[in-house]
This record gives C-alpha cells, structure tokens and sequence, in this order.
C-alpha cells in the first residue's frame, strides 16, 4: 500500500504545473470567523478559509449562496453598500484587511477585480491599460507604453489590438472587453486577482480563451474566481469552495470535489440533483 | 458517499433516464454473462456438446452488449459532463463492461474445451472435481460481485474481493493434483492440459469478479482498492 500512496503523489508532481513556485502553496488569504451583515441579515456565516498564493481558488454555489459576497470582502467591496457589517477577520499576507489604518485603495491596487460584464471606459485602448498608472501620476510615455504592451501580451490580448491600441475601446468585441480589463487590472500589478463571473457574458470560445488567461495568470498572481458553471470551475481551478444559504460548506481541492466530495450537499449540488 | 436511488434525483428527468438504462444494460449483461459462464461449465461437466456450441455463439451477444453499452457510457460523458458519484458511475460501469466481456470470452473457451472433451474418448473417465470445486465458488464469486453492483453493497464487495485470494490457492493447489496426474499415467497429458485451460479460465473470471467487485467500491466510497493487500483494504473501507 505504502508504494501505491507514493505512486499517487509522484502523479500529483508530475502534472503540467505552471502554478508558481513548486511544492505546497502558501497561504495568501486566510479568513478567521468572518461574517457578513446587511442590515439586520446575515449574509455570511462564520467563514474559515486559506487561499492558497499563485493557485486558482473557485467559489461555487447556487444564486444567493455568499459566494459574490465573500469575494467582495477581500477588496472590501461591500464597504460601498449601507448597512454592511463584517466581522471576524480576513488577513491578506497576514495583515487584517478590515484594520482601521488600513487604506482601501491601497488595498484595492493589490487585490484586483474583474465584474461580469466588461466595463472598458469609453476611452482608447491604449488609455484603458494605463489608466491606472496615470492615476498613479506615473504619465511617462516611455513607461506607459512599455507596461500596456506587457499587460496586453500577459491579456493575451497584444497580438489582435497591437495595430489599433488609440482605437476606442468600445469597439472590441466582448472577450475581447473582458481581456483588456484583465490587463487594466493587471496593469498595476496586484497581488490578488478577483473574478466574479468573468466569462458567464462571453462566448464559449471567448470564455475559453479567459480560462486559458487564467492559466496563465495563475503563475504570477492569487486568483480567485466566483462562477456559475461548474465545468468552469472544474477546469480552472485548483481548489474549490461550495457555498450554501451563506455558510461554507466543503473546501477542497478541485479533483476531489468534483470526483468524490465528502458533504451530501456538495454532491447534489455538483451533479445537478434536487437538494 | 453513493445511496441506492440516487440517480433518480437529477433535475434533469432525461439525464435520470439515461444512467438508469446505461445501468440495466449493464446489469442485463451481467446476468448473460454468468449464465454463461454456468452453461459453459455444465456442457464440460456433463460432455454436452450441444449446449457448448450453444455458449460458443451466445458470446457474440456478449460482445454487442460491450459495445452498446461502452456507447451510452462515452454518450453521457460527452453530453452531460458527469461529475462525482455520476462520474464515478459512468466510469465504473466501462470498466465492468470489460471485465464482463473478458469473462464472456473465457466462458467460449471453456466451451471450446467442453467440444474437444466430448470428442475424446480419455477424458470420458474424468471427474473433474477441481474444475466442479472451483467453478462453484468462481460463480458464487461473480454473483456477489454483480449483486453487490446492483444493490451498491460495499460489504458483499469486500467480501468478494477476499473471496479472490481463496480461489487462486484453491486454483494453484488443482493444478498440483493435476501434474501429480500427468506424472502417474503420460497418457493423461491430453485431457488433463485441456482441464488445466479450463482451470485457467475459471481463475481468471474470479480475478475479473475481483475487478467488478473493486469497481464497486470506487463507485460507492471513491476508493480505488486495486492492488491493495486484503488487511489494507479492509482497514481502507473501514476508515471510510
């Protein structure tokens, strides 16, 4: 049996892993207890999670279940919506990103988010990637243009839109949308990537070329990605969470969960039955 | 963990449907196969040669039953994208689907050796009470294991597996008795080596029973026991 056990892993080593640095993955994010309030309801409840450093980490679940919720936490998205509430903490590389001196838009530049649908400014290409170094004050061509051809290539998007970049940006297609907010996002470069339903608006060959991007994101940056489909899930990412009414229900790694999940619920949940 | 009617829950009333028959099929081939398995051994036991070439041609619907159901199973995983226990499940079923139409073809052979006993006069004194011995508890052995498919019983196929182990001492300390045999009378030899075949054949359905019965296992605990010694995967279940 002892061999069997080596064999297994020896396996598990030796998958294509361009997942960043060999060996266990640290811990990135790392939720104690956390709740969520709106008002006088409760959206999340007592949240225990590790997120795992340059890994995709996948929260799935039906309508309603937190998953939007918990994401927006860790860029404290929900801090924009009256009557919001949390308690517990959530440490981002060990800081509490809830600590009073902690200043959100810092915060925001090292955890990045991308929403369902593409939100390009209607302005060019070009001044949608470097937007957020011109924020920044950073207004040096030579700079600009250096890190709008490296956030479109990492995009995957340099190749189609190199010959148009003071085109405006309205005019892409969807993916292609969604690609060039990818590469605002990762324009300044942040540490964590949030992806809340970036594909579910694309195509099936523009969301496979997102899922192809977050492949390759994942060497470089903590993903994590809130998804209605469950393939999507199964074929991005690294670890998934199931979440059900606001509680998480199961977390493991993706292979697991989607062969042989230990909770019922998670069960019913995958392979599509009545709960 | 898997549950009996499981499958019948689905939203999808025609997903329910499709596992449903993908399963019955395999269940039906199931029965095929251990008849004929039983036939082939009683037409060696009672040199019924009729009955042997019977078996002969029944393994051409074993084969289409391999191919149909091999079919639903690639049919369901490319359209419904199985995942967990339904995924378990499909695979499962392909690979009992193999393992039923190998013992399919051991069946043709020991039916082959039944015609060629029956032609020869020497083995008209055979008794073949290794053969009877071992077939009895290979047949048993392949009941369980597809009974235990049936009802999804992790018991019955842990207790098949282990059945397993018996059978191959039962079949190495045979084919002692049998050399013992070739070396008191030479002219023996002939229908002798066609028993050791046949003895062959019967050890082989118990290890592809063993097979089923693992697959059983996978399916209901998402446990992959192969190659795993009879302690260990006891202990496994039990963790479980």
């Amino acid at each position: 049996m002892q061999t069997h056990a080596i064999d297994i892993q020896a396996l598990k080593r030796d998958q294509p892993q361009p997942s960043g640095p060999a060996g266990p993955a640290e811990t990135s994010l790392r939720m104690e207890q956390l709740n969520l309030f709106y008002n006088n309801s409760q959206a999340l409840y007592d949240i225990n999670l590790e997120i795992p450093r340059q890994r995709v980490t996948a929260f799935i679940g039906p309508s309603g279940c937190g998953k939007s919720s918990l994401l927006r936490c860790i860029n404290r998205m929900n801090d924009l919506v009256d009557g919001c509430r949390v308690d517990g903490r959530l440490l981002l590389e060990n800081e509490d990103v809830y600590d009073r001196r902690v200043d959100v838009a810092a915060l925001r530049r090292r955890v990045g988010m991308v929403f369902q649908k593409p939100n390009p400014f209607p302005k060019s290409i070009y001044e949608n990637v470097a937007y957020g170094l011109r924020i920044q004050g950073i207004n040096k061509k030579r700079v600009l243009d250096e890190v709008v051809e490296k956030s479109l290539r990492a995009a995957a998007l340099w190749e189609e839109v190199k010959d148009r970049l003071h085109e405006s940006a309205l005019g892409m297609s969807g993916g292609q949308q969604q690609r060039l907010v990818i590469a605002r996002t990762i324009a300044v470069e942040p540490e964590v990537l949030l992806l809340d339903e970036p594909a579910s608006a694309l195509d099936p060959i523009s969301t496979l070329k997102i899922e192809e991007l977050i492949y390759e994101l994942k060497s470089r940056y903590t993903i994590v990605i809130v998804t209605h489909n469950m393939q999507q899930a199964a074929r991005v990412s690294d670890m998934t969470a199931f979440m059900y009414m606001g509680k998480l229900i199961e977390y493991d790694d993706t292979d697991t969960l989607f062969t042989n999940p230990e909770q019922k619920q998670t069960e019913d949940y995958i392979t599509g039955r009545y709960g | 963990m898997l549950q009996q009617d499981s499958y019948k829950q689905h939203i999808s009333a025609q997903f329910n449907a499709e596992l449903e028959s993908v399963k019955n099929h395999l269940l039906e081939m199931g029965g095929l196969v251990e008849q004929q398995i039983g036939k082939a051994v009683d037409s060696l036991l009672n040199r019924d040669s009729g009955l042997a070439e019977e078996v002969i041609a029944g393994d051409e619907q074993v084969n289409d039953f391999e191919i149909r159901i091999d079919e639903e199973c690639f049919r369901i995983l490319a359209r419904r994208q199985p995942a967990a226990s339904d995924l378990r499940l499909v695979l499962a079923i392909s690979k009992v689907t193999t393992d039923l139409e190998r013992i399919g073809d051991e069946a043709s052979k020991i039916a082959r050796q039944a015609v060629k006993a029956s032609e020869e006069a020497a083995s008209s004194s055979a008794t073949f009470t290794e053969i009877r011995h071992i077939s009895n508890h290979v047949g048993e052995m392949l009941r369980h294991a597809l009974d235990a498919f049936a009802r999804l019983d992790v018991d019955m196929a842990v207790e098949t597996v282990i059945a397993d182990r018996s059978v191959d001492s039962e079949y190495a300390t045979a084919m002692r008795s049998l050399v013992t045999f070739m070396m008191e009378d030479p002219r023996t030899i002939s229908p002798v080596l066609g028993q050791m075949w046949t003895l062959r054949s019967l050890e082989r359905v118990g290890d592809h029973a063993c097979n089923i019965a693992e697959n059983v296992i996978y399916l209901v605990r998402g446990l992959d026991v192969r190659h795993v010694e009879p302690d260990e995967l006891i202990n496994q279940v039990e963790e479980k």
